[in-house]
């Protein structure tokens, strides 16, 4: 396929589109899959079939649309509607426009799109989830899909598609927030021929489905961005490790390889350039550890998904000893957008020092829960109470919790700081991959921090010492605190393994495991005290006369 | 622990304890060792409590050397009370300081060493020794050191420690010197 | 190859480009502690206890796989290094069940003497107790779980020097292990050529030749030298 061949494509599956009076978008993310999306979608088709309807309706399956907990859901593309928990009956009634008593009966099932929930979205990341067929390309290409590689392949140098990335001021969405511009550069500047580009689809984090909801629900775009990258970076063969968990979005992105391949989106000569480039899946068998580049890159060479001490880092020794370009995701996704629209228009979104979206994965107590894609800078407080409505029972929000097991917790009063790398971290969490929990009055965060470090004393690869060995016992003593046998003595124990985790670690894990319980020992210092027994030896005694 | 006597530097002349716990009596073997020094040691200090003298309630000492670990109920107890009369409380020997062999049975449930320890492996009376006289201790769930349940003020390593060290610490502290604990742990 | 000139705790060192700062610090004859570290065996930075402080970074390094550069000031000793190093050990003693009375390698074991060093008398952390097996199944050797501290020496000697890869990890975290062959008793590992050179290599009792009762167990580790002198510089000298 030319670039030429891509734009005819894309106009005549836009006229194939404009053709039908209405179009009908079934969520088949894993979160509608669950609770029925696939028969919803089948009876809708039979029964668009059944009117003799199929020249004028479109019944087709699109990515995740946000609101996991009140699925099956089903977009109305006339107007925009979104409808959840419909039956098969319900869903009937879409196909009966200008029928007031349809409309009237679809009332209960409308949901209000002008809800904060949507409205204070900005959607780059997941702008192609309601929209897009993820299984189908051309439904891609109508939405623009493939313009960004063309662009770049046929008119952008190497170095005018590193120039808009560094202009963009995108930071890796995988948690740690490295500039992206700067990780491919130093790529991009090694020499050899033999590079790889590797997209982080481990998602480990408990209670995370981003990263998920794009493969599944938008996977030529990741396919994209890594080629993208490839062509900056000079790389022909990119690798897409992705959790052994994710089986619909391993089977959507080989389902989305084969496409590219067949129509030469992907391939020897990308769209007809000089560029070839081939991707490839590899499977994890999700530990959390394999997260972590340097343990995943081990992984796709077939070893014991071990982290090793950087430097070196995989820019410059990776994959086979090749250097190697390592992104999240949802860092790939943005790339097609940035290349589209410039780096200019992605940089004026944002903060000072982060830019662009971010996708968070809200859960908890809070009225409405799923995925918000958010411009950087938007404030805590107007996602958990204006965007998720705050604790659903009237109750009052004690903390969130952000970045899963590396992160920490944020007191309600810090809600008012704004969603940016350095805000969070400054606060004693972290942006991470993106989860989001709030807790009410009636979590204990002691019970929380005790959570996350088993957490990660059951993930812990075992390598080196100060996590293998040291998450046990913070975890043990995290368990003396609740049951209230902790002395004095404990809590000093715990701060002073925190400190050895933290800086003696080999990897993140290790290095970041204590943070949840530093952020209660900043925060709620008072929890811990109130567990803590007053007469250190009389607990001695009493954790003596119990199995520990 | 009103009646604890403080925790300071030890008097010349005040009565020197020993106690046994969960342990084989090695390390109290290796203190008769001391042999004629047992002599100039006497000169110093009076031996209050041991398990070579008979008294009912530990009276309170200056220096208390705690062999073995803690693995039954009585010897939580015992311990508890040495420590709140004990102005300086040294865990003696391994079993005190790390469980040692004592803690080996921690890598099998309570129960199950008991069976094995009085039913399989009985020869005249087969069967648990509890019974609800109290006589027989109650084991805890697991053996632990001493440190693990009261504060400890020196550690003698060695299993058992040789005489030669369990002299000098104790002259060190009557002498009130900060003892030097030079030996390979474990 | 070009020379770095590099201070270490005050001294002034040199060390060739490439050259792990563990290395030319022993050299310089400054010594810092170690487990997974063995001269003439790859590095994997496992144990943390090399770790030393570099001037301008704020991260710790581990000495044996940081590489010396021209200016680095390096400091080997401080309280901070000290306290995690302790802490460690700590670990390490209370992770397995080491009953150093009644080992083999009692009085010539490198964790031993990683503790007196240190001056560790007790060990604060709680002691697990795990259930580990004993592998007595080899004609010559023992493998006891209970004392291996997975400084993973045993699997680098193996693979690197006698390119036999019998021994490995398995599982994770706490319940990490060491393996024969494909998880199956050492006796029955066919790769094994029995040469005994994870047995030497191993700082504690954990790898033991039969027969040993306690204390008896002594290491040589000149064999390690020799063969990876001859191998590299190809010459057949016994120091
Ligand atoms: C324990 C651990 C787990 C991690 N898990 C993930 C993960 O699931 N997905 C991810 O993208 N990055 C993960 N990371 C971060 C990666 O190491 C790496 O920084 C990231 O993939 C780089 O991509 P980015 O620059 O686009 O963020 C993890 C890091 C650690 C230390
Ligand atoms: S910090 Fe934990 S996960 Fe990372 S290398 Fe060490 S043991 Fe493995
Ligand atoms: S057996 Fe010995 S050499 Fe092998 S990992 Fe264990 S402690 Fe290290
Ligand atoms: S000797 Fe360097 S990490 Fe173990």
């Amino acid at each position: 396929m030319t670039p030429e061949d891509l734009n005819e494509r894309a106009a005549a599956e836009r006229a194939r589109q404009q053709g039908f009076r209405e179009r009908l978008h079934c969520c088949t993310a894993a979160g509608c899959l669950s609770c029925g999306a696939e028969e919803l979608k089948r009876d809708l088709t039979a029964q668009v079939e059944a009117r003799a309807l199929s020249q004028q309706v479109e019944v087709q399956g699109t990515g995740c649309l946000g609101l996991c907990s009140r699925g099956p859901l089903v977009r109305r593309a006339s107007d925009g509607a979104v409808f959840h928990e419909l039956t098969p009956s319900e869903a009937g009634l879409l196909l009966q426009p200008g029928d007031a008593a349809a409309e009237a009966a679809l009332a209960a099932k409308r949901l209000d799109t002008a809800h904060p929930f949507f409205a204070h979205q900005q959607r780059i990341v997941l702008e192609n989830a309601g929209r897009v067929d993820p299984e189908r390309l051309e439904s891609y290409l109508a939405a623009d899909g493939y313009s960004a590689l063309a662009r770049a392949v046929s008119e952008l140098s190497r170095q005018e598609v590193l120039a808009e990335l560094r202009a963009s001021g995108l930071r890796g969405r995988g948690g740690a927030g490295y500039p992206t511009g700067v990780k491919w550069e130093l790529v991009a500047k090694q020499p050899g021929t033999t590079k790889y580009i590797v997209c982080n689809a481990d998602e480990g984090d408990p209670g995370a489905f981003m990263d998920r909801s794009v493969l599944e629900g938008d996977p030529h775009r990741v396919l994209e961005g890594m080629a993208i990258a490839g062509y900056a970076v000079g790389a022909n063969q990119g690798y897409l490790y992705v959790r052994g968990e994710y089986a619909l979005a391993i089977q959507r992105l080989q389902g989305a390889i084969r496409q590219a391949e067949r129509e030469g989106l992907l391939g020897p000569r990308v769209l007809d350039s000089a560029f070839r480039f081939r991707v490839d899946i590899r499977i994890g068998a999700g530990a959390f550890v394999c997260g972590e580049e340097t343990a995943l890159i081990a992984s796709i060479e077939g070893g014991r998904g071990e982290p090793r001490p950087r430097p070196p880092y995989p820019p410059e020794k990776g994959l086979w000893g090749q250097p190697t370009l390592i992104n999240n995701v949802e860092t790939f996704a943005n790339i097609a957008p940035i290349i589209r629209h410039g780096g200019a228009w992605f940089a004026a979104i944002g903060t000072e020092r982060s830019k662009g979206t971010k996708v968070f994965a809200v859960a908890g107590k809070t009225a409405h829960t799923g995925l918000v894609e958010v411009p950087m800078g938007t404030p805590l407080r107007t996602i958990v109470y204006e965007m998720a409505g705050g604790i659903a029972d009237g109750g009052r929000v004690k903390a969130i919790q952000t970045g899963g097991p590396s992160g920490g917790c944020i007191p309600e009063r810090l809600l008012d700081l704004p969603v940016d790398y350095e805000s969070l971290v400054g606060a004693g969490s972290m942006m991470g991959s993106g989860g989001l929990i709030v807790m009410d009055e009636a979590s204990c965060m002691v019970d929380v921090a005790r959570y996350f470090m088993e957490f990660c004393r059951d993930e812990s690869c075992g390598k080196c010492v100060p996590c293998r060995a040291g998450t046990v016992q913070m975890h043990q003593l995290l368990e003396r605190f609740c049951a209230g046998q902790a002395g004095e003595h404990d809590l000093a124990l715990l701060k002073e393994l925190g400190t050895l985790l933290r800086e003696a670690s080999l990897c993140g894990l290790g290095q970041t495991a204590p943070n949840p319980v530093l952020s209660v020992l900043r925060y709620f210092p008072e929890e811990l005290d109130q567990r803590l027994h007053h007469d250190a030896e009389a607990a001695a005694a009493a954790a003596a006369t119990e199995p520990a | 622990m009103s009646e604890a006597p403080s925790r300071e530097a030890p008097g010349r002349e005040a009565p020197m304890a020993t106690v046994w716990l969960g342990g084989c009596s090695g390390c109290h073997m290796s203190f008769m060792d001391l042999d004629e020094r047992l002599l100039a040691l006497a000169e110093r200090v009076e031996l209050g409590a041991s398990p070579l003298s008979d008294f009912k309630d530990f009276p309170p000492a200056d220096i208390t050397l705690v062999e073995g670990a803690v693995a039954n109920e009585d010897n939580l107890e015992v311990l508890r009370r040495v420590r709140a009369r004990s102005k300086v409380l040294i865990a003696f020997g391994d079993c005190a300081v790390t469980g040692n062999v004592t803690a080996m049975r921690n890598l099998f449930a309570v129960e199950d060493v008991l069976d094995r320890a009085y039913r399989q492996s009985a020869t005249v009376i087969a069967g648990l020794p509890l019974g609800g006289d109290g006589v027989v201790p109650r084991l805890l769930p697991r053996v632990r050191p001493i440190h693990e349940v009261v504060q400890v003020d020196h550690f003698l390593q060695g299993c058992p420690p040789d005489a030669d060290r369990i002299f000098d610490l104790v002259l060190a502290l009557l002498e009130g010197r900060t003892p030097e604990i030079a030996r390979r742990f474990g | 190859m070009s020379v770095k000139t590099l201070t270490i705790n005050g001294k002034t060192v040199t060390g060739l480009a490439g050259t792990s700062l563990f290395n030319t610090a022993w050299e310089a004859g400054i010594r810092i502690p170690r487990l997974c570290h063995i001269g003439g065996l790859s590095d994997i930075g496992a144990c943390r206890l090399c770790l030393v402080e570099i001037e301008g970074r704020p991260r710790l390094h581990p000495a044996c796989m940081t590489e010396v550069e021209e200016g680095m000031v390096v400091r080997t000793e401080s309280e901070r290094l000290h306290a995690h190093r302790k802490l460690i050990v700590e670990l390490l003693f209370a992770e397995g069940n080491h009953v150093c009375a009644v080992c083999v390698s009692n009085g010539h074991c490198e964790l031993q003497d990683l503790a007196t060093s240190l001056g560790i008398d007790h060990v604060r952390v709680a002691y697990q107790h795990p259930r580990r097996p004993v592998d007595a199944s080899h004609a010559r050797f023992t493998l006891d779980l209970n004392r291996c501290v997975f400084c993973r020496r045993c699997m680098r000697v193996c693979d690197e020097v006698e390119g036999a890869h019998t021994l490995d990890v398995a599982g994770r975290g706490a319940e990490l292990r060491l393996i024969a062959d494909l998880g199956q008793s050492w006796g029955t590992a066919e790769s094994c050529t029995s040469c005994g050179k994870c047995v030497q290599v191993c700082p504690t009792g954990a790898l033991f030749a039969k027969g040993s009762a306690v204390g008896e167990m002594t290491k040589n580790r000149a064999f390690l030298q020799y063969i990876v002198t001859a191998r590299e510089k190809h010459e057949w000298i016994r120091k």
